[in-house]
Formats: C-alpha cells, structure tokens, sequence
C-alpha cells in the first residue's frame, strides 16, 4: 500500500510538469489559430494557468485527493475528467481482460506443447510466430485484421462496442457480461464480435511473451530431478504434466502476467485508436492531441495504480502456489 | 536355479550429440538380481552407475542416448517398451530412490501427496485411503507426527527427513526391485548411518529386491550380498561381499580397499588413494581402461582388452590380478 502511495505521488509530479513542458498547451488546442490576444489571455487565466508550476500542482493535488481532476478540456469539453474517465474504464478493462484471456488460453498450452516437442514443427512455428507477435506494430496488426476481416470479407463490425441498433440494458459497464446478465443474448452476441478483433490486437504481445516464457520454463521443468521421480513411480501423463511440470512452470508465467498489464495499456491506446473503442486508451491518445491536461493526467495516474495493483495481486497469488515463499513469509 | 527376478544381459548405453564424438557411457554389462537379493554396483563418480539404473528403469532421455542389450525383469524384456508400458510397472514393481532428495521433491506438491499418487494410480486407493496409508508409511521410515509431515513441503523437511519421504514413496506399493541410486552421498555424515540402516531393515526379510549404487565400498560392506565393481562403463569384478573384501582381485578394487577407513586395520596403516583419475582411462577397445592409473600393469595391458572371466566363484576382468589377500598378508608379518 505504502509502495502504492508512493508510486501514485511520484508519478503525478512527473506527469504533472511533463505536461507542462509540452509545446502548445490547451489553450493553443481549444481556441487554434482563430484565438485573439484577448481571449487566449483569458482563457490560460480561466485555466490557473498563470500560477507558478508548483501553486498550480499542489492545487491539483488537493482537489485529486478528494477525486476531483478538473474539467476535461479537450475530449469532452465541460465534463468532468474522472467521470469520463469512470464512463471509459471499463471498456478499456473489458478490452484488457479478453485480450489476457486469449493470451493465457492459446499461449499455455502451445508454450508446452511446443516444449514437449522441441523442435518439432509446431515448436518451430511458434517460435517463429511469438517473434514476429512481439516485433509486429500492435497499430499495423490492428489495422491488418481491421482491413481484413472487417472492411473486405465484412465478417466482424469495424469498430465500436455495440451496434447502435441494438438498445441494450447497461449493468456493469462490461457489454458482455451485460448481455449475459440481462439474458439479453443478441446483445451480448453482438458485443463479443466487437470486442474479438481488437481484443486480439491488444493480445498479440502478452500472446507471444506469455508462449515463450512458458515454452523455456516446461523446458527447465523438464529436466527437473522431480519429475524424473515423478516419471519414476509410473504416474499418469496427466498427472505428470499438471501436477509435476505445469505447477512448477507457472512460476514465471505469472510474473510475466503482472508485468504485461503495462504493455497491455500502452498497447490499449493503439487498439482503442483504431478500432474506435470508447476506452480510457482511446481518451488518453485524443486527450494528448487536443493537450487535455485533467483528462490525461486522470488516465494515467489510474492506469499506473492499476499497474501497481494487478503486480501486487500477482505477488500475492505467487506466495499461494509457491509454498516456499509463503513459509517465508510466515516466518519474517 | 529358476529365473532371476532381474537380468541384465550386454546392456550397452551410448550417448550421441551431434558435434561431438559418442560417449559409452554402459559398455556390454551383465549381471542378474534374484528375488529379495541385494546387489551393489560400486564405482567412482562417472563409471556409468547411474545410466545403468537409468537404463534399467527406461528414464533415460528419449533423444541422445542409445540402448541396447537386453533387460529382462521376471522373465519380461523391458527394453523397448513404450513408455505407457512402463508406466504400468514403474512405481509398483520397480522402485527408486534417488541421490538429491531436495531436487528429487516437487518443491510445490505437499509431500502427502506425492505419497498418496503412487498408491491411488497402482493400488487404486482413494484418496482418503491413499493418505492414511501414506502416514503409515511415513511412520515405517521412521518420520515421527506423520499426520503433520503429510501436508508439508519438501523444504520444510530436513535431508534425512525428505531422503526418508523418497524411500517411502520407492516402496510405497512394495516393489519387487528397489534401486536406490548413491542415497545417501548427499546427506551430512550422521544421517548416512541411518538411512543405510532402514534401507536394510525395510527390505530384509521380504522378498524385495535391492540394487545398492554406491561409491563407496564401505556402503556395500554392510548392505550387499554381492557387489559389482565398474569401471569405465564396465564390469571388472563381481563376488560375494566377504570375497570381495577378504581377498579383492582387480588391482582397482584392491585400490578403492586400501583407500577406505577400516575398522579391523592395523594401526597406523596409512590410507592409499589411487593415483590419477578416470580422465587418464584408455579406450577398452585399445587395451584395459586402468591401465595409466594400474599398479599391476603389464605391457599386454595397453594393447590387449581384458575379458570378463570366472575366477574364484566371481568375475573378474584384469591380466595380472592382486595374488595375496591383503589381511592374510598383514597377519603373516
Ligand atoms: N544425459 C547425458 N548425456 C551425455 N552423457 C551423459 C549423460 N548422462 C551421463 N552421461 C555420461 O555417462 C557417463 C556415466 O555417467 P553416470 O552413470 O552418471 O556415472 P556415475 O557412475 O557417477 O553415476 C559419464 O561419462 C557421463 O558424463
Ligand atoms: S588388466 Fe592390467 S592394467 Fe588392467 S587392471 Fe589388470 S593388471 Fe591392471
Ligand atoms: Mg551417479
């Protein structure tokens, strides 16, 4: 919590005065070239943004403490930044989850297969694969996969989180949980052939890193003493992959998970961008545009304690299956 | 005599990778094991011990390594089997007991369980039944509050303790062949003593098979029926313990005897290592791999390859074998 606490202030004032540094600013970004002297002047005024830097930052401070980050200025004029961002976050974490969901269930069982069958043709082809998974723009594979199978064969919809045809009832925020929940299943139908394209997208890096990691870990495992015990006293393939490899493999794995939530919402800016995805990604990219200081400071400030979160739960969840670090922990 | 319980005949193991020239690592080596007997297979670190039970037990890599030869296990080749073959036979006829416990443990499964799978995969125990059974057999090891040690983890457990732990799940279903592989070189003095004597009291008296590998020749003494010494992937000399040990043959095993503690030695003997080391060996196929490192050596050595042949109701492989028994000539002077 105190690592939490820490990590949010630091990250503030460095946000805060990078922001600053930037060329232009919102009063250039609201009013363009048409603004008068007069009226820029009054505006940086209106803004606060007369004040030294450090009035200016202590102000915001004190108003965030209490949730409010000012007005948005440039995504949605007028509306407050953190009810925006509240409207958005779940889109971005629907997106975030799908995308971890495809990753943890395609990449598992391909990284041990491909262990199993080292150099086999499939071990081959995903090493292969996850390389050009990790080194591939997400921008290009989301725009391929958007020209593809959206605009030329018009299989899935091109953009968006709903048909506006379909007026569904809203309960999470989460259109297909909703969907599922109001047992309105065109709906939720409907949200899912939506979210498949950028979900993966958003997928292809923790899809490749998550394979390999867990490809080089079965293969470590492998040639673990104990499971040549294990092999030793006759025991099941199933039981032999499960409890004796996988078990052990995953050790890694999870902390790759943890450390791909950053990459997952640097990479949800892309994909929200081009697949006009209502998240807090596609905020944060028109929010720079447009130099929406309250938006953009909200966004990321949330998306680093959800950094620091999801690391912490994946500190947590490795004591459960790791028992050495938890008679440590015990102990200390 | 009817058929032995295990019978290894011109097992040959060849490691191949590519690039680099094949090692024999098990050069054409017989032996048999009767029911209830213990055998020890004794030879310094690199002999080809542990691929000879590798061997026996079908764990060696898939890839690599080359077997040939035959392994017979009451009456039924096990050579060639696949491994859902031997999957069947594994854990319930043949058992074993490796050199690290630490690294033998799953650090991740309690050691309850890694008991208890044995007995519900061969003896089709539930689970509630497997883990009493387990306890007990953590009882028979000797491992004092078994209830408690059940739902612990290998590294809450000392050596002894997890060396204990593999013993009961090598025995769990009371093979017919139990292989126990240097058990105790890698436990703190003290515990050694120990682990040996419940090796001994576990198969004595039932007809459990043990083969005993050991560096160590005075792991044998107390242990073994009768011992197999190696050299260089090969059998030299084969006899009955108190053979052996009265009146050692091969130069090399009248070497590992003079380099080991005794008891009944006469004070102030000093202790004799062999000099040089394997990495002097010569090729068997050029003349007796011991040669470089021999006290015995006579020139047909280095050009001629021992056989293995009957001498004395045992085997042995040497040209020029020790003649006096060392003790009877210590007590002659
Ligand atoms: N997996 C392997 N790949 C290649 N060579 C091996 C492998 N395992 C063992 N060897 C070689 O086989 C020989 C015998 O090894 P080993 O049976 O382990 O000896 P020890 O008698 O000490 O148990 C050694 O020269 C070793 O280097
Ligand atoms: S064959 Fe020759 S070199 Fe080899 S052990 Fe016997 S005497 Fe020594
Ligand atoms: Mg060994």
């Amino acid at each position: 919590m105190l690592q939490l606490a820490l990590v949010v202030v630091v990250l503030s004032v460095l946000i805060f005065g990078w922001l600053r540094m930037l060329p232009g600013g919102p009063v250039s970004a609201l009013l363009g070239d048409r603004g008068t002297a007069e009226s820029r002047a009054e505006l940086t005024e209106a803004l606060g943004l007369n004040d030294p830097i450090f009035v200016q930052y202590f102000a915001f401070l004190g108003r965030a403490i209490t949730g409010d980050f000012g007005t948005s200025t440039g995504v949605s004029p007028g509306k407050p930044a953190m009810e925006l961002f509240l409207e958005r976050f779940p889109a971005t974490i629907e997106l975030s989850i799908a995308a971890i969901l495809i990753a943890l269930i395609g990449a598992i069982p391909l990284g041990y297969l491909a262990a199993r069958r080292r150099g086999g043709w499939l071990d081959n082809a995903g090493v292969v694969g996850s390389m050009i998974g990790i080194s591939i723009p997400i921008f290009f594979l989301a725009f391929l996969l958007k020209y593809f199978l959206s605009i030329k064969l018009g299989w899935l919809p091109t953009g968006g989180r709903q048909s506006p045809d379909i007026d569904a009832t809203r309960v999470t925020g989460f259109f297909v949980l909703d969907g599922l929940l109001t047992r309105e299943w065109d709906a939720a139908w409907d949200a899912l052939k939506h979210l498949l394209l950028p979900a993966l997208a958003l997928a292809s890096i923790p899809f490749a890193v998550i394979f390999r990691i867990t490809r080089a870990s079965v293969l470590d495992v492998m040639d673990e003493d104990y499971v040549r015990t294990a092999r030793s006293k006759g025991l099941t393939r199933r039981i032999i992959r499960d409890r004796h490899i996988l078990r052990n493999a995953m050790l890694p794995v999870v902390t790759t998970v943890g450390l791909q939530t950053g990459a997952l919402l640097s990479g949800a800016v892309l994909t929200e961008t081009v697949f006009s995805w209502q998240g807090v990604g596609q905020a944060l990219a028109i929010g720079f545009e447009r130099k929406d200081f309250p938006v953009l400071q909200v966004v990321i400030i949330a998306a680093a304690m959800a950094y620091v979160l999801v690391n912490l739960l994946v500190d947590l969840s490795y004591a459960v299956i790791d028992p050495r670090i938890r008679t440590a922990q015990k102990v200390s | 005599m009817g058929m032995a319980l295990l019978e290894v005949r011109d097992l040959s193991v060849v490691f191949r990778r590519r690039g680099e020239e094949p090692t024999i690592a098990v050069d054409n080596i017989s032996f048999d094991v009767e029911p209830g007997q213990t055998v020890g297979l004794v030879g310094e670190s690199g002999c080809g011990k542990s691929v000879t039970s590798l061997a026996i037990m079908g764990l060696l890599p898939s890839r690599g390594a080359e077997v040939s030869g035959s392994v017979t296990f009451e009456g039924k080749e096990l050579l060639g089997l696949s491994q859902r073959q031997l999957d069947e036979r594994r854990g319930r006829d043949l058992g074993m007991v490796f050199q690290d416990p630490l690294s033998s443990l799953n650090p991740v499964v309690p050691i309850g369980v890694q008991i208890a799978e044995v007995l519900e995969r061969h003896r089709k125990l539930s689970r509630k039944d497997a883990n009493a059974e387990a306890a007990e057999l953590l009882n028979r090891v000797g491992i004092p509050d078994p209830n408690r040690r059940l739902d612990e983890y290998p590294h809450q457990l000392s050596g002894g303790m997890r060396q204990r732990a593999l013993i009961a799940i090598a025995l769990a279903c009371r093979p017919r062949l139990l292989i126990a592989d240097e058990p105790t070189t890698a436990l703190d003095v003290t515990i050694q003593a120990q682990i040996l004597s419940l090796l001994a009291e576990l198969v004595s008296g039932t007809d459990t098979a043990l083969i005993m590998i050991t560096h160590d020749l005075g792991v044998v003494a107390g242990l073994c029926d009768e011992v197999n010494v190696m050299y260089g992937g090969r059998i030299v000399e084969r006899a009955q313990r108190h053979a052996l040990f009265a009146e050692p043959r091969h130069p090399y095993t009248h070497g590992l005897l003079a380099s080991i503690p005794r008891l009944d030695a006469p004070r102030g003997e000093k202790l004799v290592p062999i000099r040089g080391s394997v990495v002097d060996n010569i090729a068997w196929s050029r003349g007796c791999a011991f040669a470089p490192r021999c006290p015995n050596q006579l020139e047909q050595c280095w050009t001629d390859p021992p056989e293995l042949v009957e001498d004395r109701g045992g085997m042995l492989r040497c040209h020029n074998p020790v003649e006096v028994a060392p003790l009877a000539a210590e007590g002659a002077r």
